[in-house]
């Protein structure tokens, strides 16, 4: 039987571009904005029970494969949790958060995502944000809230080197042609 | 004539020939020739016309200070003007020809100026063209346009075929120039684990010592540079590129270098340029130092060039610009391209050396090869039209006369040197005068200074002014080792390497050769080539009382043409500075500004051209709409169909069909661009208290409200409507513009005065893909797609329920902007599409019709609902809007309370809104004033009024508007006149603002 016709859709429908390095939106990705008091025990613990991460250091994210938690700013956090079960975690974080002076909202729907791996990633991201990104200066587990050319983004890198994007799903087909420019062949810098 | 020397040329490859055209004839070259050696090894010494007389120029340097040698480069596409020959790489099918002639290069009309210079002195322009006034329009800005400007522009119609991109770069030091200087720093900063960046215009490293000679640890400079090039490349805390100019320094160590990636190769696969946009904790500026020109008369004659780039030609490129060469100069450097001419075989007349005691070991060295030297002596004049033929001499101490003449070809200049100051001066670092050399240097005790009030750019070598091989690579090692400590880095101190060249003599300032040069003389003296700005220009600026050096920049020119002065503004400036009397450095410089040379506008715009020139912001109905004959609206970054415009229908037809259709039947506006914005906390009540004008804490959760924000200064900047979720959570919808805004707005004053109050704030505006579900028919079609219970009951106007529709999860909120029912109905925005389709599909039956964006403004003009950014445009007030009914009596205080009170805002004389109906059912034109009684103070028509909206009602079948009007809502039934820009006086009749449904029935139903 085929999908419902209600069926979620994500902004770029996985499209793919390969250049100097490979460029694709990842789909559907569960994302909730908490903002709280990032010392609060009560709050370390819904986010264990959400995403089996603690809470992360400043500019830090703890990711593995779906889930995980993305440091954002002094009270607020990124939490990536699988898109089917959103709601659900959702739910149980409110419960927890009882009490608790937060916010908690779903935003899975408001983003895109994109992974940019293989070759010279990081000189393709360099080209686009205005961030320290040779080796050393940013490596597997950092996060950075900056900008992708015109419009702001965050993006963070996996342990196989690969950058994980987020932009505001509005934008997303302009920062996969983006990422796509940055990665036309023959731009290779040569510097990392 | 200029030509290919046998031997020489150590960066040609002579076995690699290479095919190019200059104005339409074929040529060849080698590779590693620029276009301006192999123009001069093809006896092409004349390669331009000059700006305002249009004289016969010829090359005159042989780097990026090159003023002459300009041309229009590449075809179509790729066309680019004001390319500098001596810059660009030559390569197999290069196109060029040259600029600022008519009709050709050998016979140029506009020449006949140069006949007409005594009347073109400096100021002409303004002088002439300042009366009559109706002239300048119809007589002189036509004809000077035609006949100004440099290159042609490229072709309207044709797009740059290439691609540009950014880098962003990080360094501890950064190092621009790769000259032994630039090299040895950038060794010495590295050495103490600085993470080193350097960068060097050209395409190949070392800048002149491999030509100038000497040795440096004993070995030649082209060896040396080798050696140390390989150390560089193999640590790993160092980067180096060619081809890329440190273009300019900016605050706080940001710098930016251009790189020229395939201007050699065009057409090769990747970016044209690339912009780095460099954060350097130190930026050690090793630039080198570029040679000035003599001002002697006929010294713009095509043969006559620095000595410096004579020498150039003939080792670099093994050409050599003419048979003939006689030598000027005041220094002991230029008897190095005497004796480089000689020994490559070329006759070198004399040198002519304006000091009468003559030179030192370099000048010994020139007699015992057999050139003759006469010291004391000076050029007079240079003959010759479109080239060199003679030179008469004169004795320098004079004004002139008793000359003797010297048949000849070429002639090399050389006034001294002055360092390149450039990118010190950049971002504020002061100079000094240096005496002895006659030259601004970089002051070390006023650099341009970083956050923290330190200095951030260190100058090493030529740039700092020493001038031999020893000192220049003693004062890089300690600019390397000064910039790695200030950049927090512990240097390796270490011995420089040590240079050895011969030793020079002291220069003997010369800023007019000869030195009391009589009129004619001085008229023919250039200074500023390529703006053609003479000794005589500068002097007669002087009498006219242009005593600052920027006065006397604007008013002659000097300086002014793409190459920003390298070669001219100190000669300039010592010119100017003697004929005030004045010493060089009171007079002082003029500024340098970024970038070094000129730089591509693609290089600036880097990726953002075409597709990605800007970001379009999408809505998840966004591609639907494009399909189904969207006339697309910018609204901020995003596109919203003005109209669905089906095939053979106009624009405005579309509109009058989607207004009449969402009153009649059912209409669907995508309205996912308005603003949701999250607000919870304890405190959220308090805090939208003072958010809105009206009251927000005691709405009940279920129920929604229209409110008014207004700034502190009571103006008015958004509106919407605001939905209670549950005890500490309120839904706040905004203007579209509004949502990123609106969220900083409140974000600021959480975080800057009521930061103890418990609110969070997220903007979920993009999770949501709504849907405003319009007419008579709405509810019909969602009973049809199943779900939630919709009925009044269920859901009354101003409520709100979460609940499903067909499949889909939903919010569905008893909103209208239109006064029709309506239900705005938000959905994830994954499934906003889905939803859409399921809507426009269910309600076939129904009559739906999507409606755009002009329809949206019809309806709710016809409701008289206001528009944020039509009715408001940051001075109104929500009183003029006779909006007092949503601005609270009751509370403490609001954002814009206080303001409200002051005498301007509560002036019963402030322009109040109303509605206008034009007298023949015409449309208001927009923005429209209402003519009043009488003149105003400077002989205006007074005016009593404005048209704020006003549009063609398809319902009412006539024009509709809404305007604020003076005393307004008092003068019901009164008749008012707008004369429109079209001659025509429209006729409006004051009525209510709301001219459709006025008891509000049809939304509540």
């Amino acid at each position: 039987m085929s999908d419902p016709v209600s069926a979620p859709v994500s902004a770029m429908n996985h499209a793919s571009y390969v250049g100097i390095a490979r460029v694709e939106e990842t789909g559907l990705q569960g994302m909730i904005t908490l903002r709280g008091d990032l010392s609060s025990a009560t709050l370390g613990k819904a986010i264990k029970a959400a995403t089996g991460q603690g809470v992360p250091d400043v500019r830090r994210v703890a990711v593995d494969g779906d889930s995980g938690a993305c440091w954002m700013s002094p009270d607020e956090l990124l939490l990536l949790v699988p898109y089917a079960e959103v709601e659900a975690k959702l739910a149980a974080l409110n419960e927890t958060l009882k009490g608790e002076h937060a916010l908690a909202v779903n935003v899975s729907d408001a983003r895109a995502v994109f992974r940019v791996s293989n070759g010279p990633a990081r000189e393709v991201m360099a080209k686009l944000a205005p961030v320290d990104l040779s080796p050393g200066a940013f490596e597997p587990g950092e996060i950075r809230r900056t900008r992708l050319a015109q419009v702001a983004g965050a993006i963070w890198m996996e342990e196989d080197g690969a950058f994980r994007v987020i932009c505001f799903r509005s934008v997303a087909d302009y920062v996969f042609k983006l990422l796509s420019v940055a990665a036309q062949p023959g731009s290779e810098v040569g510097v990392f | 004539m200029s030509t290919r020397l046998a031997k020489q040329g150590r960066l040609i490859d002579r076995s690699k020939q290479i095919t190019f055209k200059f104005n339409g004839t074929t040529m060849r070259g080698f590779e590693g020739d620029t276009l301006a050696s192999a123009l001069m090894a093809n006896d092409q010494m004349m390669m331009g016309r000059s700006f305002k007389y249009h004289r016969p120029r010829g090359v005159v340097a042989s780097g990026a200070e090159e003023p002459n040698a300009l041309v229009g480069l590449g075809e179509g596409a790729r066309f680019e003007p004001n390319q500098r020959a001596t810059t660009t790489e030559l390569f197999e099918g290069l196109t060029s020809i040259s600029q600022n002639h008519w009709p050709n290069l050998e016979f140029d009309v506009g020449a006949v100026n140069t006949a007409l210079a005594r009347f073109l002195p400096a100021g002409f322009y303004y002088k002439m063209f300042i009366h009559p006034q109706p002239f300048w329009k119809h007589v002189y800005e036509p004809i000077i346009r035609h006949s100004a400007g440099l290159g042609k522009a490229p072709d309207k119609e044709t797009k740059d075929a290439d691609t540009y991109e950014h880098f962003y770069a990080f360094a501890d030091v950064l190092v621009v120039g790769g000259g032994v200087a630039g090299l040895q720093a950038a060794k010495a900063a590295a050495q103490s684990g600085a993470k080193v960046l350097l960068v060097e215009q050209t395409s190949h490293w070392g800048g002149r010592a491999p030509v100038d000679g000497g040795t440096i640890d004993g070995l030649a400079p082209d060896a040396w540079v080798e050696q140390t090039l390989t150390e560089l490349k193999a640590t790993d805390n160092v980067t180096i590129r060619t081809r890329t100019m440190g273009s300019g320094v900016y605050d706080h160590g940001y710098a930016l270098a251009y790189e020229r990636l395939t201007d050699h190769t065009p057409g090769a696969p990747g970016p044209r340029h690339r912009l780095w946009r460099i954060r350097a904790k130190q930026i050690v500026t090793a630039t080198g130092a570029i040679e000035r020109p003599l001002s002697f008369a006929g010294n713009d004659v095509p043969g006559v060039m620095l000595a410096s780039a004579m020498r150039d030609y003939v080792v670099n490129w093994g050409v050599t610009p003419g048979q003939r060469v006689i030598v000027a100069t005041n220094n002991d450097d230029a008897y190095r391209t005497a004796i480089s001419l000689k020994k490559a075989g070329v006759d070198v007349l004399r040198v002519i050396d304006a000091r009468t005691s003559g030179g030192g070991a370099l000048a010994d060295e020139a007699r015992s090869l057999g050139i003759r030297v006469d010291p004391g002596k000076a050029i007079a004049k240079v003959k010759g039209g479109k080239r060199v033929k003679k030179v008469a001499i004169c004795n320098q101490d004079g004004i002139g006369g008793a000359r003797e003449e010297v048949a000849c070809d070429a002639i090399a200049m050389s006034g001294g040197w002055s360092p390149v100051v450039h990118l010190w001066s950049h971002c504020g670092g002061k100079l000094i005068w240096d005496d002895a050399l006659a030259h601004f240097r970089p002051d070390p005790a006023r650099p341009p200074l970083g956050a923290d009030g330190n200095g951030f750019v260190v100058p090493a070598g030529a740039a700092n002014g020493p001038v031999s091989l020893g000192d220049v690579l003693a004062d890089a090692q300690t600019a390397g080792e000064a910039a790695a400590n200030a950049a927090g880095f512990t240097p390796k101190t270490a011995d420089a390497p040590k240079g050895v060249s011969e030793l020079e003599l002291p220069l003997e300032p010369v800023w007019l050769m000869p030195a009391n040069a009589d009129m004619p003389l001085r008229m023919k003296a250039w200074l500023d080539f390529q703006n053609d700005v003479k000794v005589s220009d500068v002097q007669l600026a002087a009498r006219e009382g242009y005593e600052s050096v920027e006065h006397t920049k604007r008013y002659t020119t000097l300086g002014m043409a793409t190459d920003q002065g390298k070669l001219s503004n100190i000669n300039g400036l010592a010119t100017l500075a003697n004929a005030l009397g004045e010493d060089i450095p009171q007079v002082g410089t003029t500024t340098f500004r970024p970038p070094y040379t000129p730089i591509s506008m693609g290089s600036i715009g880097g990726e953002a051209r075409g597709e990605v020139f800007q970001p379009i912001r999408k809505t998840p109905v966004h591609e639907w709409n494009d399909a189904n004959g969207a006339d697309w609206e910018p609204v901020g970054h995003w596109r919203r169909p003005y109209a669905y415009v089906r095939p053979g229908e106009g624009v405005h037809d579309a509109v009058n069909r989607e207004v009449k259709n969402a009153r009649e039947n059912l209409g669907l506006l995508d309205a996912s661009t308005l603003g949701k914005i999250i607000v919870k906390g304890p405190d959220a009540g308090k805090f939208l208290d003072m958010m809105y004008t009206n009251m927000m804490s005691n709405l009940k959760p279920g129920k929604c409200r229209y409110g008014l924000m207004c700034s502190e200064n009571g103006f008015l900047i958004d509106d919407g409507v605001v939905a209670r979720m549950d005890d500490d959570t309120w839904l706040c919808h905004t203007t579209t513009g509004g949502a990123e805004r609106i969220h900083g707005h409140m974000e600021e004053w959480m975080q800057t005065e009521w930061w103890d109050w418990n609110v969070y704030v997220a903007n979920v505006t993009e999770q949501y893909a709504q849907i405003a579900v319009v007419g008579p028919n709405a509810r019909k079609v969602l009973e049809k797609l199943g779900g939630m219970d919709v009925s009044d009951a269920a859901i009354p106007f101003m409520g709100w329920a979460d609940g499903k529709i067909g499949d889909f999860d939903c919010r569905m909120f008893r909103i209208s902007f239109s006064g029709e029912l309506s239900c705005e109905i938000a959905v994830p925005a994954s499934q906003g599409l889905a939803f859409w389709e399921a809507l426009i599909e269910a309600g076939k039956e129904f009559g739906v019709m999507p409606y755009g964006t002009e329809a949206l403004h019809i309806l709710r003009a016809e409701k008289g609902f206001i528009m944020i950014g039509d009715e408001t445009d940051g001075t109104i007030i929500p009183q003029d809007l006779g909006l007092n009914w949503a601005i609270s009596k009751k509370k403490e205080d609001f954002l814009g309370k206080r303001a409200q009170q002051r005498s301007h805002m509560t002036d019963r004389n402030r322009w109040k809104l109303v509605g206008l109906e034009t007298v023949d059912g015409s449309v208001l034109p927009d923005g429209a004033y209402a003519a009043g009684e009488g003149v105003n103070a400077n002989g205006q028509r007074n005016v009593i009024g404005r048209v704020t909206s006003t549009y063609y009602s398809a319902n009412l079948d006539r024009g509709i508007a809404m305007g604020l009007v003076l005393h307004g809502p008092d003068r019901m039934g009164e008749v008012i006149e707008f004369p429109g820009t079209d001659g025509k006086i429209y006729k409006a009749k004051i009525v209510d603002p709301v001219f459709y449904d006025k008891e509000g029935k049809k939304q509540n139903v």
